[in-house]
Order: structure tokens, then sequence, then C-alpha cells
């Protein structure tokens, strides 16, 4: 057992590891079944991918890759915030549209996993200037 | 370095590198059974920092580099610093937008 075999080893197994879980976070982006359900596996995705980048680092020899590592870590952080930021500004559309005026297809979560309407009380304040286009937007994607 | 000294360095390596892509499986693995967003969050952003730091600790250490040692430390700690912010932003905001949580979950501090 010479010292390179047993890192070749070792990096082998964590390779086909991570395929793996690869494999099972994709699984969960598609699935879903909600918005954050598949931003956070899109965020796990990409802690997984940093963990490719390592371990291709390790394996080829060109450390250079590490710092690649940090400025995917750097884009994946962002996109969460801004997916976070998304998911408050679509529930705020939603709201306004329910306490504006009585939309005929105003959207009414059925199934569980939506989000229910116990938050629409909170944005009652918010007024109803812009409702024709959020109306438009959301019953654009309420209608897959 | 001795003969043995660099097996027990490349056993190490090895070792660290094993744990971190197993850790990133429990993550995955978390994040397809657990039952909830709340939940599944949970697995992601504490399993998931963890495996990826590990791996990047792994090349840190294997290089033998005192650059490339800090700059995997750098990036350790940085996904240390920003994974709870992202997991917070986001549950808070699903939480705001009212997506529920399972039906196991017993209580609900954020609800008043």
């Amino acid at each position: 057992m010479t010292p390179e075999l047993i890192v070749e080893i070792a990096s082998r197994f964590a390779l086909a590891v991570l395929v793996l879980a690869t494999l099972l976070t994709v699984w969960r982006v598609v699935v879903g079944p909600t918005l954050p359900d598949r931003v956070v596996a899109l965020d796990m995705l990409v802690g997984i991918v940093i963990g490719f980048i390592a371990v291709i680092a390790l394996r080829s020899g060109y450390t250079l890759y590490i710092d690649i590592a940090i400025a995917l870590g750097l884009v994946g952080f962002l996109a969460t915030i801004a997916f976070a930021r998304f998911i408050l500004a679509r529930a705020a559309a939603r709201d306004t549209l329910s306490d504006g005026s009585p939309a005929p297809a105003a959207p009414k979560p059925a199934t569980g996993n939506e989000p229910s309407a116990k938050a629409r009380g909170r944005k009652a304040a918010r007024g109803s200037a812009n409702t024709v286009g959020t109306r438009q937007v959301i019953t654009g994607k309420r209608g897959k | 370095m001795s003969e043995t000294l660099q097996i027990v360095f490349a056993l190490f390596v090895a070792a660290m590198m094993v744990a971190g892509s197993l850790f990133s499986l429990v993550a995955s693995i978390g994040l397809v059974r657990f039952p909830d967003l709340y939940t599944r969050m949970h697995s992601a952003s504490k399993a998931g920092t963890v495996g990826s730091g590990l791996l990047l600790l792994a090349v840190g250490i294997h290089s033998g580099d005192l650059a490339t040692f800090g700059r995997a430390c750098a990036g350790i700690v940085f996904f240390i610093l920003t994974a709870p912010v992202a997991a917070h932003l986001l549950a808070r905001a699903a939480h705001k937008a009212g997506y529920p949580l399972s039906d196991v979950s017993v209580r609900d501090d954020m609800s008043k």
C-alpha cells in the first residue's frame, strides 16, 4: 500500500458517493413539491459540487480549483438569498391580489403543499395599486 | 518524511475525504426523506456544509502547501458563515409566505 494508492482509492470512493448524493438531490429538485423545497435542494447541490471540485483538485493536483470552489459558494449563497426574496415577493403579490378586488380567477390553494392563506391578513395595508399586473402573473403561474 | 509517516498522512487525508463524501450523502438522504421544507433545510445546511468543508480541508492538507491550506480554510470559514444565513433567510421567507409545517411538527413559535 503506497500513499498514492490509498489516496487514489479514497478519492474514487468519494466521487462515487458524491454522484449518489447528486442524484438524490436532483430527485428532490425535480419532485419538489414546492418552490422552497427546490431552492433548498439547489443550495445543497452547490455544496455537493463544491465537494466534487475539491476531490478533482486533489486528484489532478491543480489547487487553483479551490478558488473556483470559493467563487461557486459565493454565487450559491447569493442565489439562495435572491430566491428567498423572490418567495417573499411572490407571497406579497398574492396577498395584495386577494385583498384587493374580488378577482374571478383568485387562486385558492387547494393542496396541502401550497402556501396557505394565513399570512394574508398581515399584508392588508399594502394596498392594491398594481393588482392588475400581478393578477396576470399569478394566474399565469397557477395555470399549471 | 519516512515511509510510515507518509502512509499515516495519506490515511488521514483518505479518511477525511470518505467522511466528507458520506456527510454529503447523509445530507442528501435527509433532503429526500424528511417530511417538510423546514426539516429538509435542517439536513441540507448542516450536514452539507460539513461535507464540503471536510473535502476542502482534505485538499488543503494533501497539498502540503501553506497557501493552499490557507485558501481551503478561508473557503470553509466562508461556507460556515454563509450557510446558516441563507438557510435562515429562506426559512423565514417560506414561513412568512405561509408554507405549512408537516403534521408531525409539535410547535411553531412564529405562528403568532
